[in-house]
């Protein structure tokens, strides 16, 4: 079988300057003209890079342990700031989203209930948003 | 005889009795330093279609305009265009139907300029080469040569008119030369489907890399482009499960289905 040998040199072309139109990161994130999974990978891309960009955050946050009680508690006092603790509502909002896209995308990824991935997709954020409103509730309480 | 239907056709975006709608033209020439869009008022008919308005601009207004059609009924994918920022066949999509005051015109994305509104299709078909399905198989052609059970008649990858809407369309294209595309796995999985001659195996190996099926990451932006009904994306995910049963089997020491 050797004529179906992958040959991955005849999918690409040389540069050819201003007539190569690819879009580049650009066709990731523009969202004009597209559709609910269009949207799916949007927002999936975005939290998805905004929760790593936390997770060094909490890290550095975390650290802080290491240099003694004063500075966990004067950490602590900022924390329960009404800014900061808007910030957990929007940490939250995309935990949930990423995380419940996530399991669409397992299903879907894995030929599962392919036909019915638009209702998944909203099936689920709607239990997101859902409970994003109790724990934002939760979280204006503490505050 | 294009001419002649070109001139048929353009009395559909009919002076002095539809309503004025501006379209905004990508435009672009071999040796330009960069693209530009040019201006144009046509008036349009309930029924004007975007060809049809692009055919009047080309033969009322600028005769330099090039764009590529052909039948006119969503059948031979020459007109694949992106129209406010979405990809369609400009030959049924009506001016109307838009419900907008300005029309933007491009080419199809992440594919190389020809001119003004028409891409290389090179880029396109060598994927389907790239997988070993041949763009047409003989096979669909010769009399002679039988049909498999249950198989009433070939048909060119089924209802794929090769447009190459869904490699506009798919934002993985957009930052990855190197992946298949959407037209080339949904093809595949045809082949493995219904290999006709091939080995399914080997074609599914062939998706069963980075740059294969997994590189799909089911925005199904292709399968909402696509004007054939091909579900690029839902053939992706097949393909994906057949290759997930395998990967399983074999790490519990089946054998490969």
């Amino acid at each position: 079988m050797s004529d179906q040998t992958a040959d991955r040199s005849r999918v690409e072309r040389p540069d050819e300057g201003a007539s190569r139109r690819r879009r580049g990161v650009i066709g990731w994130a523009d969202p004009r003209g597209r559709r609910l999974g269009g949207w799916a990978f949007i927002l999936n891309r975005l939290t998805g890079l905004g929760i790593l960009l936390y997770l060094f955050m909490h890290l550095v946050v975390l650290s802080l342990l290491a240099r003694g009680p004063s500075a966990w508690d004067g950490f602590v006092s900022i924390a329960l700031s009404p800014v900061f603790l808007s910030f957990d509502i929007v940490l939250i909002f995309g935990l949930l989203l990423h995380g419940l896209n996530g399991i669409r995308v397992t299903l879907v990824g894995f030929g599962l209930v392919v036909d019915r991935q638009k209702a998944i997709f909203v099936a689920l954020m709607v239990v997101g948003a859902l409970a994003l409103i109790v724990a934002a509730l939760r979280i204006i309480e503490v505050g | 005889m294009s001419a002649a239907i070109d001139s048929h056709r353009d009395t559909h975006a009919t002076e002095g009795t539809g309503r004025p709608t501006r379209f905004r033209v990508f435009r672009y020439k071999q040796g330009d330093r960069a693209p530009h869009f040019d201006e144009f008022s046509v008036e349009v008919a309930e029924e004007t279609t975007v060809l049809d308005a692009l055919i009047s601009i080309r033969n009322r207004q600028d005769p330099t305009l090039i764009l590529r059609h052909s039948c006119y009924h969503a059948s031979c994918g020459t007109c694949g265009l992106r129209v406010n920022d979405q990809e369609v066949m400009a030959c049924v999509t009506k001016v109307a139907d838009l419900k907008s005051a300005v029309v933007k015109v491009e080419p199809i994305a992440n594919q190389t300029l020809v001119a003004d509104l028409v891409t290389d299709m090179v880029d396109f078909y060598a994927r389907f080469n790239a997988i070993g399905r041949s763009l047409i198989q003989n096979s669909d052609w010769l009399p002679e040569a039988g049909r498999p059970p249950g198989v009433e008649t070939y048909r060119r990858f089924e209802n794929c008119i090769e447009c190459g809407l869904c490699l506009s369309a798919c934002p993985i294209v957009a930052s990855d030369p190197r992946y298949l595309g959407p037209a080339a796995l949904a093809a595949a999985w045809r082949a493995i489907e219904e290999p006709r001659g091939l080995d399914p195996e080997a074609v599914l190996q062939l998706t069963d890399d980075a740059q294969g099926s997994w590189r799909c990451h089911a925005a199904f932006e292709c399968s909402e482009a696509c004007p054939a009904n091909v579900d690029p994306a839902g053939k992706i995910m097949l393909v994906r499960r057949r290759l997930a049963a395998d990967h399983l089997r074999s790490i519990f020491g089946g054998r490969h289905s």
